[in-house]
């Protein structure tokens, strides 16, 4: 862990920015550059930020491990689930016109959902394999 | 020659993918060719997304006063090709991580010497 | 950028390789806006300079750091990969031109993405239509590889804790 005051101090004034520019990339990616892999993918960096500067360790207590993994599946679901919906709902797989009255509306749902659930596949994925690695070094470090 | 000119782009393409081969196949390090596959991969989107540019078109995002897009479908293979990537990279990754803890190297030659060894060496090996 | 690569390939310092790698991604980055791909540069800027170098940074610190050996041989691979280059660059005069028009990708399905994606979607954004809603599939797909890149990951790395304990 590094004893840098600057460098702490702007990483966590820096934090809220990146998870919310994080946030804007993933809801706003309908209307300009950005959508689910970017976002997942700056969240990712936005924690791996945070591990490096304050250790792993305190990265793990703000998000730990378990919740990664469930994520990480989680949104495999959720974009499966989405084609699933489609399909209750009397379309075909992965058909959004029938997940709202208006089908220019299910569309947009259907996007945003799927969208989501790239996301958080990403993230999950990214940050993992980053705690996979550091959480490695560490132990050879310690034996 | 027009060809030289218009053909810029895909000459800078077999220029990366040329390095990047040649990084793959020279060097014994395997995190060096990793680095070189990253590379190859990477001239592989300049593949792509260069033929989709339009002159004076813009960004695929629909605006008022804006007729001329570039071309949207390789932009959306590209982006998830990166990802993709990345994802890949990580598992190559994790194989060399792997491999030094059961080799103590990540050198190719290395690796391969300790395989023609007979034996002794192998109890390296888990 | 040629010149960053040139120096990636001569780099035996794997350290020096690494951040060399981060420059070039980031320079490829801004390559790609200048192409009009803003979706994607914005992802190799994240994913490339970003994750990746950390990525290869934390192996790096698993594997150490200096590449022992000299090249052996350069010369077979040298020539190998320039007569590819030679291939490549023959296949190249039947391309179209940089950025013209009548060229087969702009004229099959793309101009229907463009027209209609904004009616049918309601996303201005047509990346993200074509890429969630038409290609819906390709998505679902390349999710689960990252999915199963990940897991991959989880399976060769975890082994070892699991043995301590």
């Amino acid at each position: 862990m590094t004893g840098d005051l600057i460098l702490r101090i702007v990483a966590k004034l820096l934090m809220p920015f990146m998870l919310l520019f994080a946030l804007y990339v993933q809801f706003h990616g309908d209307y300009g550059p950005g959508g689910g892999f970017q976002a997942g993918v700056i969240t990712a960096a936005a924690i791996v930020f945070y591990a490096i500067t304050f250790g792993l360790a305190s990265a793990q207590r703000l998000v730990p491990e378990r919740l990664v993994e469930r994520l990480l599946a989680a949104g495999v679901l959720l974009y499966a689930g989405v084609g699933f919906a489609g399909v209750l709902l009397g379309g075909n797989y992965l058909d959004y016109f029938v997940l709202d009255h208006d089908p220019v509306h299910g569309q947009h749902r259907g996007i945003f959902w799927v969208e989501a659930g790239v996301g958080v596949t990403v993230a999950g994925v990214m940050l993992k394999v980053f705690y996979m690695f550091a959480g490695r070094g560490r132990d050879a470090g310690d034996a | 020659m027009s060809t030289v000119a218009g053909h810029y782009s895909y000459w800078m393409t077999i220029v990366l993918i040329v390095a990047g081969m040649y990084i793959l196949i020279a060097r014994g390090n395997l995190l060096k060719k990793l680095l070189g596959l990253a590379v190859l991969q990477s001239s592989v989107y300049l593949l792509y997304i260069a033929p989709a540019k339009l002159v004076g078109g813009t960004a695929p995002i629909v605006a008022e006063g804006y007729a001329v897009y570039s071309n949207p479908l390789p932009h959306v293979l590209i982006l998830t090709a990166i990802v993709v990537g990345v994802a890949t990279l990580a598992l190559g990754l994790a194989l060399v991580v792997r491999i030094r803890e059961a080799y103590g190297s990540i050198e190719e030659d290395e690796i391969l010497a300790q395989d023609r060894a007979p034996d002794g060496t192998h109890d390296r090996e888990r | 950028m040629a010149l960053v690569v040139v120096a990636l390939a001569l780099q035996r310092n794997l350290f020096g390789a690494v951040v060399l790698f981060g420059i070039y991604s980031f320079l490829m980055a801004t390559v790609l806006v200048a192409l009009d791909a803003v979706d994607v540069a914005m992802t190799e800027a994240a994913v490339g300079a970003g994750v990746s170098t950390v990525l290869l940074l934390s192996a790096l610190y698993l594997v150490g750091g200096m590449e022992t050996k000299p090249l052996v041989r350069p010369l077979v691979p040298l020539a190998l990969s320039i007569a590819v280059g030679a291939v490549l660059a023959y296949g190249m005069q039947g391309l179209p031109a940089f950025s013209d028009p009548e060229a087969p990708i702009h004229t099959h399905v793309a101009p229907r993405y463009l027209k209609e994606g904004l009616k049918e979607t309601g996303v201005p954004n047509i990346v993200t239509a074509v890429l969630a809603s038409y290609r819906g599939y390709d998505t679902l797909g390349e999710t689960l590889v990252v999915f199963t890149a990940g897991a991959g990951v989880i399976a060769l790395l975890r082994r070892r804790e699991r043995k301590k304990k």
